[in-house]
């Protein structure tokens, strides 16, 4: 099994302990990855905001490279990128002019996009196409009595996921549960985190921040579990500002790729679990004693 | 003294053929089809901060009221979450349009000129047009310096963690093939025939 890997400008930025953990996890599994060559900036929301077209291009030149590369898929963990990447390849065969402006744009470089390169989320490769039977039995030390609150966020999968519900994904509760864990209730698992309004409009941003953070602890969750750079994030980094306001709630938010490291007993450096801001000092049993 | 506001819209008010030219923009086709049943407004998760309501700016821009609906400070609360593009009844892409709204705006020059999310957008398009790349952190500084340097002293406490936690990175990311990616966003303008 092998992917061109778009680990997109947040894995080497400020949720690197995204990529670390994910890639010997999946290293582990046997999954190769080759990271994309020169790889671009996917056009993320921001620049949706500005100019949608030269946002699609920008990924379309990322998916041209993809298919050049001689890789199948390409797997984009952020869950903005794996939005953003799949909207522009819906918006390339629903709109002929945007696939005409993608084509003229990227024919100026001499690149070519044929619009079939699938899309791929680590999730959805890990549930589907490795197959939790084959993760279970990787698992050397269960996560038992760890209670996580799944956040799947809103980007993954609305609206264009290909492999999981809008309304109520299910993925991520069910890998949590092949790795021991205990997965809590938590109907607030596609509920916005605010995005980037936790640094412009605070007041609105650190409000969505508090909710998600009280639901998990109503819920008893000891941690969040997270697909998205920018969730963790605003739920991590933003704690302390949020605390001046609600008061603190200091629940860990880690990637969900950390935990199956932890759970499959990689070397914790590897893993990046020292990065959260809100520490998750939790280990499973075994590794403590 | 209160201030005494007409709240009725007037006919005079509209611009002409506003609601047809956004609907012609690919994914705001279904605006069209709105019942005005407010599912948006129910589960957008910032609406409680708006001026319209989604619901709203979606009436208002199909009923050509442009300076209202471009003057909101919706456009700049939607966080682009979805959640309204996928319950809507209609099959309406409300976050496109919302896309759409902002990108108007802008080329308008109609947005509270120090408002943080325009100049977000702004700072961002540039840092990628110019690396191919963003450096994050390079970009939440420039950010908080262009808007409110004094939010950025009360965001210490996220500095300090983010060093602790080795996340504070100022060196600039950027892909080598920076000249090919201006020439195909250079392509785009001069396709839509734009000054290059």
């Amino acid at each position: 099994m092998k992917f061109s890997y778009f680990p997109g400008c947040s894995l080497k930025g400020l949720g690197r302990a995204y990529e670390e953990s994910l890639l010997p996890v999946l290293r582990h599994l046997g999954v190769e990855l080759e990271e994309l060559p020169d790889w671009n900036c996917c056009g993320a929301t921001a620049y949706m905001a500005e100019d949608e077209v030269k946002a699609c291009v920008l990924a379309a030149r990322n998916l041209a490279l993809c298919e050049s590369s001689g890789n199948q898929q390409l797997m984009a963990p952020c869950a903005a990128c794996y939005l953003v990447l799949n909207k522009t390849k819906h918006y390339f065969h629903e709109y002929p002019a945007m696939r005409k402006t993608i084509q003229h744009a990227l024919g100026a470089v001499g690149l070519n996009y044929g619009g079939d390169t699938p899309v791929r989320h680590p999730l959805d490769v890990l549930v589907n196409d490795v197959g939790l039977e084959a993760i279970k039995q990787k698992v050397r030390y269960p996560l038992k009595g760890l209670k996580i609150a799944p956040y799947y966020g809103c980007q993954l999968v609305r609206p264009y996921s290909t492999f999981d519900d809008q309304y109520n994904p299910t993925t991520m509760d069910r890998l949590l549960e092949a790795l021991g864990a205990n997965v809590v209730r938590y109907p607030l698992k596609t509920k916005c985190c605010g995005g980037s309004l936790t640094g412009t409009v605070p007041k609105a941003g650190m409000r969505l921040v508090y909710i998600l953070l009280n639901e998990a602890r109503k819920r008893g969750a000891d941690c969040l579990a997270t697909v998205c750079p920018l969730c963790q994030f605003n739920l991590d980094a933003y704690h302390a500002q949020m605390s001046a306001r609600y008061g603190p709630v200091p629940i860990p938010t880690v990637y969900f790729s950390q935990l199956m490291g932890l759970a499959f007993g990689l070397s914790e450096p590897e893993l990046g679990l020292r990065r959260s801001a809100v520490a998750f000092n939790w280990r499973p049993a075994e590794v403590a004693a | 003294m209160m201030e005494v506001k007409r709240t009725i819209k007037y006919d005079a008010d509209r611009v002409k053929g506003f609601g047809r030219e956004i609907m012609s923009v690919p994914g705001c086709e279904q605006l069209q089809s709105c019942i005005q049943c407010g599912t948006c407004s129910g589960v957008c998760p910032l609406s409680i901060y708006m001026d319209y309501t989604p619901r709203q700016v979606m009436a208002l821009a199909r009923g050509d009221f442009k300076h209202e609906v471009l003057k909101s400070l919706t456009l700049w609360l939607c966080a682009s979450c979805y959640a309204c593009t996928v319950e809507c009844p209609r099959g309406i892409r409300i976050t496109d349009i919302m896309y759409e709204l902002k990108q108007r705006a802008i080329v308008e020059g109609i947005y509270p000129r120090r408002f943080p999310i325009p100049v977000l957008a702004r700072e961002f398009n540039a840092m990628v047009k110019r690396y191919g790349r963003i450096t994050e952190m390079l970009l939440v500084m420039k950010l908080f310096l262009k808007t409110n340097p004094f939010a950025a002293m009360g965001n210490w406490r996220m500095g300090i963690d983010l060093m602790r936690t080795g996340r504070f990175s100022l060196k600039t990311e950027q892909i080598g093939s920076r000249r090919d990616l201006a020439r195909m966003l250079d392509a785009v303008d001069a396709e839509k025939g734009h000054r290059v």
